[in-house]
């Protein structure tokens, strides 16, 4: 039988789609395809070339002249643009604090409107407002008319407060957080809306059985809410930071942008290629952190499970070994027994 | 002795709640802390409204804090007349509805295919729609540009065309994941019954699957148009073309970006315009999200329900 099923096994990856699969392989390439072309050119042949134009001086001068730099244009950004270093600092610190914050902020929002609430639809309508009218130029006027702080917060305060016991770069990075605490409230709409449809998904049989047993409402948030929700997490945290990464708030893609169109022979498309790569780089590893931070493939259940199969296989294997040990003992006890060394109790009654 | 035992129980109840029911204390918290984390969300929309009506002497005035002292339009005329604002905002339009249909259909088509058929490599066509929404604009910005400065492009709207044409516009990859978990949901008994009475495979895409995806293409169509809207990174790069700078295509949010100059250009050749102040600026941030502003409070319920309709988080 097994000799039959291996031999299936291998033949069947081998075997010749039916001709219904082989049309429908068809008709989903034809479906796939539009997408297909516009991947390729507007997004896989200019990744490869900006990688080109990374090695190159580029003069824009009919046509484009081509000069091989090697990696000039790298250490250049390292030397003489210490705007870009610096923003590179800044943003990383931004995202990695303001992630959290507007994930955390999104889920308690979305919590407190998953409730039995009057005017759900009224503060529903309130916290998406900002995604209709959050666009660079708007926030820049409102930034710069100083109507992103909170009004009663004092910035300076929270930044020395901070600064008695953090360093100095982290608290001023803090205090530009505290000043343009709505903005960072004005980027968690869509996430909002995401938890939200996640929570009324759970199932209330879930929240009842668990109060059956005497379980709180605290509880019941960590051991219920929170393991059910936990891809949502995930799925909003990355759609934070490609969400920031791509914001004009964001110093360095305006950086990019200007250093593209720079006049000086120094600057220009391939040094502009450099800075972009090294931008994206970052966001990608900071999409890996998360990804690793918070993608658990398996979900608590699993996780459980698994450690209690593995608790078992523990416990086995050392019943096995007690097992072993005493029949050990036994035979060595049978042969002495024999050997007439000592004399056992055997139930006769004459000892 | 004994009533007032039962009401004092009655007041704890009252106030802490029993199992089944919240009480008072929680509910006013929640319902306090909604109100002011809502008006502090709001908070930035009401200074503008408010400073916009403001005139000269209400903006020195310390006393005036919210209410202008009286309704003054000037700014808004003054705003609107340097933004060309009736121009723009027709502009705007076409900017954000032309590339935002192409890119309803080509997702749609692209979702569908990956929702409905099997076939071989779709794991790794996958990856890749996640990795290219991943990968920051930035990386395929300067080649495309270059492309599409080659074919005479920039400045004109093709640039946000072509890439919608063929599902690579703005934010394409989260339309299609919306469309592929919307497409999953359909019955496939629907559309091999389709089969079975002779439809093709796209001749059921058009007769069973688009008919009843309204609340997804309603969702898609949505997002795209404000997300369109309000990029000004891509439009100022592409469709108005950064080189020239008396370019066709300036939509509002464009305008507002270069408003401090263009008013002041205006103002010195003008001469009779009042000086750019705070009043004038936010006149001229108001209008430029006034037309999304008055759309959402008429579309809002679609807005604020899409994502439960599209089943982003999964059955």
């Amino acid at each position: 039988m097994s000799v039959f099923g291996k031999k299936l096994k291998k033949k069947n990856p081998q075997a010749k789609l039916g001709k219904l699969e082989r049309r429908q392989a068809l008709a989903g390439y034809s479906f796939v395809s539009i997408w297909l072309v516009g991947m390729l050119v507007f997004t896989l042949i200019p990744m490869v070339q900006s990688f080109y134009y990374m090695w190159f001086k580029i003069k824009a001068r009919n046509g484009l002249q081509f000069t091989y730099v090697g990696t000039q244009n790298l250490t250049q950004i390292w030397i003489e643009d210490p705007d870009f270093i610096q923003g590179i600092a800044s943003y990383v610190w931004q995202t990695l604090l303001q992630v959290p914050i507007i994930v955390v902020f999104a889920l308690i929002i979305a919590i407190m409107l998953n409730g039995k609430i009057k005017f759900r639809g009224f503060f529903r309508l309130v916290f998406f407002l900002p995604v209709i009218i959050v666009s660079g130029p708007v926030m820049n006027m409102l930034v710069s008319e100083g109507a992103a702080s909170i009004p009663a917060l004092n910035t300076q305060a929270v930044v020395s407060a901070f600064d008695t016991f953090l360093p100095t770069a982290v608290a001023n990075q803090l205090g530009t957080l505290f000043g343009n605490m709505i903005m960072t409230l004005w980027y968690s709409g869509v996430q909002i809306l995401i938890f939200l449809s996640a929570l009324q998904k759970i199932d209330p049989g879930l929240y009842e059985a668990a109060k059956m047993d005497g379980g709180s409402g605290w509880e019941c948030f960590w051991k219920i809410t929170l393991p059910t929700i936990k891809p949502m997490i995930l799925i909003n945290a990355v759609y934070t930071v490609i969400f920031l990464s791509s914001n004009e708030q964001n110093q360095l893609i305006n950086l990019i942008k200007t250093a593209m169109f720079s006049a000086t022979a120094e600057r220009g498309y391939g040094y502009a290629s450099a800075m972009a790569w090294i931008y994206s780089i970052l966001v990608t590893a900071i999409v890996l952190i998360f990804f690793a931070l918070l993608g658990s493939k398996k979900d608590v259940y699993d996780r459980m499970v698994k450690k209690r199969r593995k608790l078992e296989k523990k416990e086995m294997r050392a019943a096995r070994r007690v097992e072993r040990r005493s029949a050990r003992n036994a035979k060595r006890i049978e042969k002495q027994r024999k050997r007439g060394k000592f004399r056992t109790y055997d139930g006769s009654g004459d000892y | 002795m004994m009533a007032q035992g039962i009401t004092k129980e009655k007041i704890h109840r009252f106030m802490f709640g029993t199992k089944e029911k919240q009480g008072f204390l929680k509910q006013f918290a929640v319902y306090a802390l909604l109100i002011a984390i809502g008006f502090v969300y709001l908070y930035p929309v009401f200074y503008m409204f408010s400073t916009s009506f403001m005139d000269q002497a209400d903006l020195l005035d310390a006393s005036v804090k919210w209410i202008p002292s009286r309704l003054y339009i000037d700014n808004y005329i003054d705003a609107a007349k340097s933004m060309d604002f009736w121009a723009s905002l027709l502009k705007g339009f076409v900017i954000a509805g032309v590339p935002t249909v192409l890119s309803v259909i080509t997702c749609m088509i692209t979702g569908y295919g990956f929702a409905t058929f099997e076939f071989k490599g779709k794991k790794l066509m996958m990856a890749l729609l996640i990795f290219s929404y991943i990968l920051p604009s930035q990386v395929t910005m300067i080649p495309t540009y270059v492309l599409y400065s080659n074919m005479r492009l920039t400045g004109t709207i093709w640039a946000f065309v072509l890439p919608a044409l063929v599902a690579n516009g703005l934010n394409a990859p989260i339309f299609i994941l919306i469309f592929y978990q919307f497409f999953r949901q359909v019955p496939k008994v629907l559309l091999e019954a389709a089969q079975i009475d002779g439809a093709g495979y796209w001749k059921s895409f058009f007769r069973i699957a688009i008919p009843s995806a309204g609340p997804a293409i309603l969702t898609v169509f949505l997002f795209c148009f404000v997300w369109y809207w309000n990029e000004s990174y891509l439009t100022e790069l592409y469709v108005k073309g950064i080189a020239n700078s008396n370019s066709f295509w300036n939509n509002l949010v464009i305008q507002l970006k270069d408003f401090d100059s263009s008013f002041e250009s205006r103002a010195t050749t003008g001469g009779t315009m009042t000086s750019l102040n705070e009043s004038v600026r936010m006149a001229a941030t108001s209008l430029t999200i006034l037309p999304l502003l008055i759309m959402y409070f008429f579309m809002q319920r679609h807005f604020v329900e899409s994502i439960d309709r599209t089943g982003i988080t999964g059955e």
